[in-house]
Order: C-alpha cells, then sequence, then structure tokens
C-alpha cells in the first residue's frame, strides 16, 4: 500500500490539461505550408514516394502522405512541415494542402450527421478494426486511452464487442484476407454507426496503394465521418479530430 | 565445396553459391542445423527462368559467420520431395512456405499447411476462411476460436483451441490476414525512398530493427561503407526501440492480469522514451530517421544531454514500479510456471530472441553476428532459463536496463556530423547479401538479390515471429485458457511481421 503511494506520488501529474493546445517540438512533421516559390514541380511529383504531391495547382495530400519529409528536405524553401497536428477532417478534400495556404484543416461542421452530435457528444465507443496496418497506428491508438491523453475524460473509449460500438475505426490498407472480417465487424455494428480512417495506410492505401494484397472495395460502399491523417497517427491528430466530430471540439 | 561461408552484411556474387542437388543440399543443411551453435535464419526459394531456386543459410553463432547453399529445383511436378521438416522441426515454417508459393509436395512434412495466403499462392482455391484446423472429434473436448478480430486494439490473427474443461490442450494459430504484400513491392517499387518506407512499414514497431537490416543490404551492394554518425544512429534507434517496446510489453502484461498500477505506470514511461524519438526526428516510432547513405537527423551533444537526463529520471521510476510488481504475490502467482516453453521445445522449432533467451538458449545477434557499433561491445546477451511467463518479463527488465546501459556508454562519444552527405551508389548487378539484426523481439534476417542491372531481383524478409509463433502455440499447452492473452502478450509476437 505505501510502495503503491510511493510511486503514485513520484509519477506525478501525468494527464495533459488541455488537449488542445499542447505544442510538440519542431521536429513534429504535422501539416505542411507550401510557399508560392516557383519550383519544378514534376521533380518533387517524382520525390514523393507515395504520389501524394501533385502539380498545377501544386498540392500535398495529406491523406497519401506518409510524413517522411523528404519533399522538405529537398526543397525547404518551398514546403515546411509545421507542428500543427490537428489535421483531422471529415471532408476528403479537406485533407489536400494548397500552395501558399496556411490555415488549419478542420471538421466540417455543416457536413457532420445529426445523429453524431445528438448521441455521441457525451459518450462515444469505438471498435477498433486493424485491416494490414503495421502496429504502429494501433499502439497510437492505445495511447490515446493511456494516462498522459486519457481520451476516456472525454467519454471516448475503446470496446471489445462491435455490439457495444457506436462506430469502426480502420487501421491500415485493407488487406484482401481482413476485407471479410472487417465487413462481418462493421455489419455487427447497430445504427447509427460512424466510420474512421486512422493513418495514410487506411486512407489510401498508403505505400501500399496499388499491392494486389489489398482488397479496398469497402470504402467504396460507405460515407466516412472522419479521416485522420497521419504515419502513424500522433494521439492528439486523433483526440481532437474526433472531439471536432462530436461537437467537443475548440 | 558445397557452401560459401561470409559474414553478416557482406555480399557476394550469386554465382558463387555452391549449387547442390536437393538431396545433398537437404543432407548439407540438415546436418549443419543439428551442430551446437548452428541455426538456420532464412530458407527460401525464387523462381528463375522456369525452375526454382533455393537458398539456405545457416548460421554459426560460435564462428560468427554465416554458411550459404542453394539448389535449383526442375518443375515441380507430381514427385514429392523429402522435406528438411522431417529430420528438423525448425524448418517447418520455410517449407509450409515453399509449398504455399510454389506448390512444392513434400511427402513428409508433419504440418504442411497454407502460412499466410498470400496472394501469389499456387493454389488460389485455398481460402483464409478454410484453413484446415487440426481437430478431434469428442464429447468431452470442446474447440473455442478467438479471431481475426480481437478484443484490444491489436492486430489480427486466429487462434482455434481444443480445451478440456478450462484446460488447453492443444492451440492452433492461423495467420495470414496483415498479408499486403510486401516482398513483390520491394521489385516494383523502383526508387530507394519507396522502398525504405516499405521496409519502415514491415512492422510498425520494429521501424528500427527492419529499416537498418534493409540499409545495411543497401549499402552492403554499393559498398558504401556506413559513416560513425549513420552506425550511432542506427543503434540508438534501435535500442531506444528495444527499451520503448519492453516497456510497453510490461504495460500490457500488467493490463492482462488485471494490476492496474503496473498497467499505467510501464505504459507512461514508455511515453519519454518515445517522445525523445520524436524530439530528434519528428516520428515517435523512428520513422524517417534510418536512410541509406545518410542521415537527415544530425544526433547533436544538446540531444545527447536530454536522452541523458530523460535516462536518469526514466530509470528510478521503472526500477522502483518493476520490484513493487514483483513483490506482489497475486502478480507473481499469475506469472511464475505459466506459459512454460522448455529449453528443448525451443530448440526443435528454431525459437530465436527472447523467447529462445528465455527458456536457457544463447541466441543474440549482438553477440553472434555483431555490426556497426555492436562489433566493439563484446554484448553478453540475458538468457533466463525457466521459460515461464516470469521469465520473459525479467528478460525485459533486464534488457532494459543493459539497454541503458550501452546508450550511456555510446553518448559518451557522440560522432561529428559528415557534411555534405555522400551520395550513395549504386548498387552492383548479380550480387547476394544478407543482413541480421537482432530486433526487441529477435533475429530479422534480409536477404537481397540484384539483377544484372543493380536492381532488386528478388528480396527475402524474416521477422523473428515467423520463428517463434509455434512458440507461443506450444507454450500454452495445459494452461488454463484464461492465461491465454497472458501467455500471448509475453512471446508479443508481429503479425503483419509474419504476414508480410
Amino acid at each position: 500500500m505505501i510502495d503503491d503511494l510511493r510511486i503514485l506520488i513520484h509519477q506525478g501529474r501525468q494527464y495533459i490539461g488541455d488537449i488542445t493546445a499542447v505544442k510538440l517540438p519542431e521536429s513534429f512533421r504535422g501539416r505542411p505550408v507550401i510557399s508560392q516559390i516557383p519550383v519544378n514541380g514534376p521533380e518533387l511529383v517524382e520525390l514523393c514516394p507515395t504520389g501524394a504531391i501533385s502539380n498545377e495547382p501544386f498540392t500535398i495530400d495529406l491523406g497519401k502522405c506518409v510524413f517522411c519529409g523528404e519533399c522538405a528536405f529537398a526543397r525547404p524553401d518551398k514546403i515546411r512541415f509545421t507542428q500543427d497536428y490537428r489535421m483531422a477532417t471529415n471532408v476528403r478534400d479537406g485533407l489536400l494542402v494548397k500552395e501558399g495556404e496556411d490555415r488549419p484543416i478542420q471538421v466540417n461542421a455543416a457536413g457532420i450527421r445529426k445523429e453524431i452530435t445528438r448521441f455521441f457528444r457525451g459518450s462515444l465507443k469505438l471498435r477498433q478494426v486493424c485491416a494490414g496496418g503495421d502496429n504502429s497506428c494501433e499502439t497510437e491508438l492505445n495511447a490515446c486511452s493511456n494516462v498522459n491523453f486519457d481520451m476516456g475524460r472525454f467519454g471516448i473509449e475503446f470496446v471489445a464487442s462491435p455490439r457495444h460500438a457506436d462506430g469502426i475505426v480502420i487501421t491500415g490498407p485493407i488487406s484482401e484476407n481482413m476485407a471479410d472480417p472487417l465487413q462481418l465487424t462493421y455489419d455487427a455494428i447497430p445504427d447509427p454507426k460512424i466510420i474512421i480512417l486512422a493513418g495514410s495506410e487506411a486512407i489510401s492505401g498508403g505505400i501500399f496503394a496499388g499491392s494486389p494484397a489489398l482488397n479496398r472495395s469497402f470504402l467504396d460502399k460507405y460515407r466516412i465521418d472522419l479521416f485522420v491523417p497521419g504515419n502513424p497517427v500522433h494521439p492528439l491528430t486523433f483526440i481532437n479530430g474526433v472531439l471536432a466530430l462530436i461537437g467537443k471540439g475548440k | 565445396m558445397d557452401h560459401m561461408t561470409i559474414l553478416n552484411n557482406q555480399c557476394i556474387p550469386m554465382g558463387d553459391i555452391p549449387e547442390l542437388n536437393y538431396g545433398d543440399f537437404l543432407h548439407l543443411n540438415t546436418q549443419l542445423v543439428l551442430q551446437q551453435g548452428n541455426h538456420c535464419v532464412n530458407y527460401y526459394g525464387f523462381p528463375a527462368a522456369g525452375k526454382i531456386k533455393l537458398i539456405c543459410c545457416m548460421a554459426d553463432d560460435s564462428a560468427h559467420t554465416l554458411k550459404i547453399s542453394s539448389a535449383l529445383l526442375a518443375e515441380v511436378g507430381p514427385d514429392r520431395l523429402s522435406s528438411f521438416t522431417a529430420r528438423h522441426l525448425s524448418f517447418h515454417a520455410f517449407e509450409r512456405e515453399l509449398h504455399e508459393v510454389f506448390a512444392i509436395e513434400y511427402a513428409d512434412h508433419p504440418w504442411l499447411k497454407p502460412l499466410r495466403y498470400a496472394f501469389n499462392r499456387k493454389h488460389q482455391q485455398n481460402r483464409i476462411e478454410n484453413y484446415p484446423f487440426y481437430r478431434i472429434d469428442s464429447e468431452e473436448l470442446h474447440e473455442v476460436g478467438v479471431g481475426p478480430v480481437h478484443a484490444g486494439v491489436i492486430e489480427p490473427g486466429h487462434f482455434r483451441f481444443i480445451c478440456s474443461g478450462e484446460q488447453i490442450l492443444h492451440l492452433e494459430t492461423q495467420l495470414g490476414y496483415q498479408h499486403r504484400g510486401i516482398e513483390p513491392l520491394f521489385l516494383s517499387k523502383k526508387n530507394l525512398l519507396q522502398q525504405t518506407i516499405l521496409a519502415e512499414s514491415i512492422a510498425g514497431d520494429t521501424v528500427a530493427g527492419h529499416t537498418t537490416a534493409f540499409v545495411n543490404i543497401r549499402e552492403s551492394l554499393s559498398g558504401d561503407i556506413p559513416a560513425d554518425e549513420w552506425s550511432f544512429a542506427r543503434a540508438i534507434a534501435l535500442e531506444m526501440e528495444r527499451m520503448a517496446n519492453h516497456t510497453g510489453g510490461l504495460s500490457a502484461i500488467c493490463a492482462d492480469i488485471g494490476y492496474q498500477l503496473g498497467a499505467a505506470v510501464f505504459g507512461r514511461l514508455r511515453s519519454p522514451l518515445i517522445n525523445f524519438m520524436q524530439q530528434w526526428c519528428g516520428n515517435r516510432f523512428s520513422k524517417g530517421l534510418i536512410r541509406a547513405g545518410k542521415n537527415n537527423f544530425p544526433f547533436t551533444g544538446e540531444l545527447g544531454a536530454k536522452l541523458g537526463s530523460l535516462l536518469d529520471a526514466f530509470e528510478p521510476d521503472f526500477t522502483e514500479m518493476f520490484q513493487t510488481m514483483k513483490s506482489l504475490p497475486t502478480v507473481m502467482a499469475r506469472l511464475e510456471k505459466t506459459g512454460v516453453l522448455t529449453r528443448e521445445q525451443a530448440e526443435s522449432i528454431g525459437a530465436v530472441g527472447m523467447a529462445a533467451r528465455s527458456s536457457g538458449i544463447n541466441r543474440d545477434i549482438r553477440s553472434s553476428h555483431p555490426s556497426g557499433l555492436y562489433a566493439q561491445l563484446n554484448h553478453q546477451a540475458v538468457v533466463k532459463h525457466h521459460g515461464d511467463v516470469y521469465s520473459r518479463i525479467r528478460i525485459r527488465s533486464d534488457e532494459i536496463h543493459q539497454s541503458m546501459g550501452y546508450i550511456r556508454q555510446w553518448l559518451r562519444e557522440i560522432p561529428l556530423r559528415v557534411t555534405p552527405d555522400p551520395i550513395i551508389q549504386k548498387p552492383a548487378p548479380g550480387l547476394f547479401s544478407i543482413s541480421l539484426v537482432e530486433g526487441w523481439r529477435g533475429e530479422i534476417c534480409h536477404c537481397g538479390i540484384t539483377d544484372k542491372n543493380g536492381a532488386w531481383m528478388h528480396y527475402k524478409i524474416k521477422d523473428p515471429s515467423m520463428n517463434n509463433w509455434l512458440a507461443m502455440a506450444l507454450a500454452v499447452r495445459n494452461n488454463e485458457i484464461s492465461d491465454f492473452p497472458l501467455c500471448n502478450k509475453s512471446f508479443d509476437l508481429s503479425y503483419c511481421g509474419h504476414d508480410l
């Protein structure tokens, strides 16, 4: 008992007070800003490993970006990754960062289904399905529930059974072998339910896009409620995105 | 000579690897594996002009060398081959893969079943939902199926138990759900950056391990000697990865036995370790850090001071929590004598890494085939002897302290930055190269072969989980099924590393 108290005292306060106001180190690669400086567009398009960069207009698609930072190393005067971790949005096009833009990526409030705010604002239970994920997104999603990030204080938690869930969080590029289990899990969740895609692999396939071992047809069938970019998603990106979706964001 | 003897990270002309007839190839390798200190690190095949070229890589840990041999199989006909596995079980997974991809039929493989349901499997009619589980028709026994989707936020796999009441008599693990077709992608993605990111994505909790193996091979093939600065970065990242995953593993194990304080404290102790990686290279998992021929993120004296203080703060908190945990009878009752893997079992199936070392086998690439900073370290592997869950917990704690010691030692001599970054050369054609790295779970083995243009003709990845999944299945026998999550977590194997 005394040992336990001593440990608790040594640990001190572990939770992050204001989850919306954390400052991450400069090295963190969050939302990029693209300057108007003219560059050899096709060269940078070619450099990007996942085809996230397009030219005319010069754009970075955060749904494909794996945040490797090589484009910023090649042309630091053109591309700079900021420390802004708030990158989640409910509109796929919202992930396209255009040349000359430096504004936060936001969840479009008008686009949120009424049921979401009505039913899930106070309590959101999520069933996660790893569909070919490499375990980094899964580890970060687990970190969302740890004593530092503690998303449980907002009523958001992962549950074991899809029957108890309000929505599904998909990580990984969706392998062929997980296509059926993913569908079965989704079907088992009662309505109303939401779909969250966490990580570049889930949103676009990431580095695996085009692999013959994938089957992403599940995503053609349903409307996606939240896209959370990252490689892997940072817990702050995920939590702030979900808070905005359920109407608790700032 | 019936084999080539090389060193870790060395490359040789493909033509220098002796090509034997299958019978001699079988005899050579099944004899080599019986010798003390030898084990198979990789055994695989690839298509070669309408035939199948087989390559076997045998490690001699005492001599610190690798013995490479090969054979060429003609068109696979109805004739069934004698298997390596019938002579030594440690080859079982490799031959299951050969059977799956090439439809090589073995006359005497004891467990010839699908391994991954790879997209390029020969028998396309084999579907992952129809895996032929071992069954017993009995009134007294029942089957329990778990997965692929599991209760926690973890990777998918299916576990089929045969139980007598609460007691597990048999567990069969069936994987393949995470198969993304990585190895062919190394060939189809032509540029180095794409391949590096693929290497980072093999197993996202082992970024430093797998990416180091990849860049080792790439640098070996182009004759680029890694600068001290890069070797330093890779070693620090590898040991930080070991510490972070071991700490996280202890947290998960505590959660599985309902020890909330341990789960919370070990869980939060992981944060400063991975946040340091974020401070250094912008990513909590070291993605972006390790590159062939360069280092994007210099390790400054300032970072060194930060890491030093971080470890100074980590150590007492970790030690205090661990001491408290092991003083609790209710915790120890769950951990001791649970999930025992005997030394004989571990030897027979070719277990590697932590799973092997917890059962008394001294097998660690950092001592047997060291490279980079490990070459001067004279690493003494941590070995435990009871093979139970507690052994696998003790080994994590001991390795955490050991890794801290190494990092502190290396921090006393931070190498100077190499500027500007040299341009990495093109890989030479027609070469075979192998790299072994001791990842936090165990030995990672990458083998690359270049074609006449210096591009990849073939790339083979072996994650330690390929060897060790069977260890977990054996360890749970005769334990209560309620101890399964604990046993599984004590091994903490990779699904995606196995499935590729």
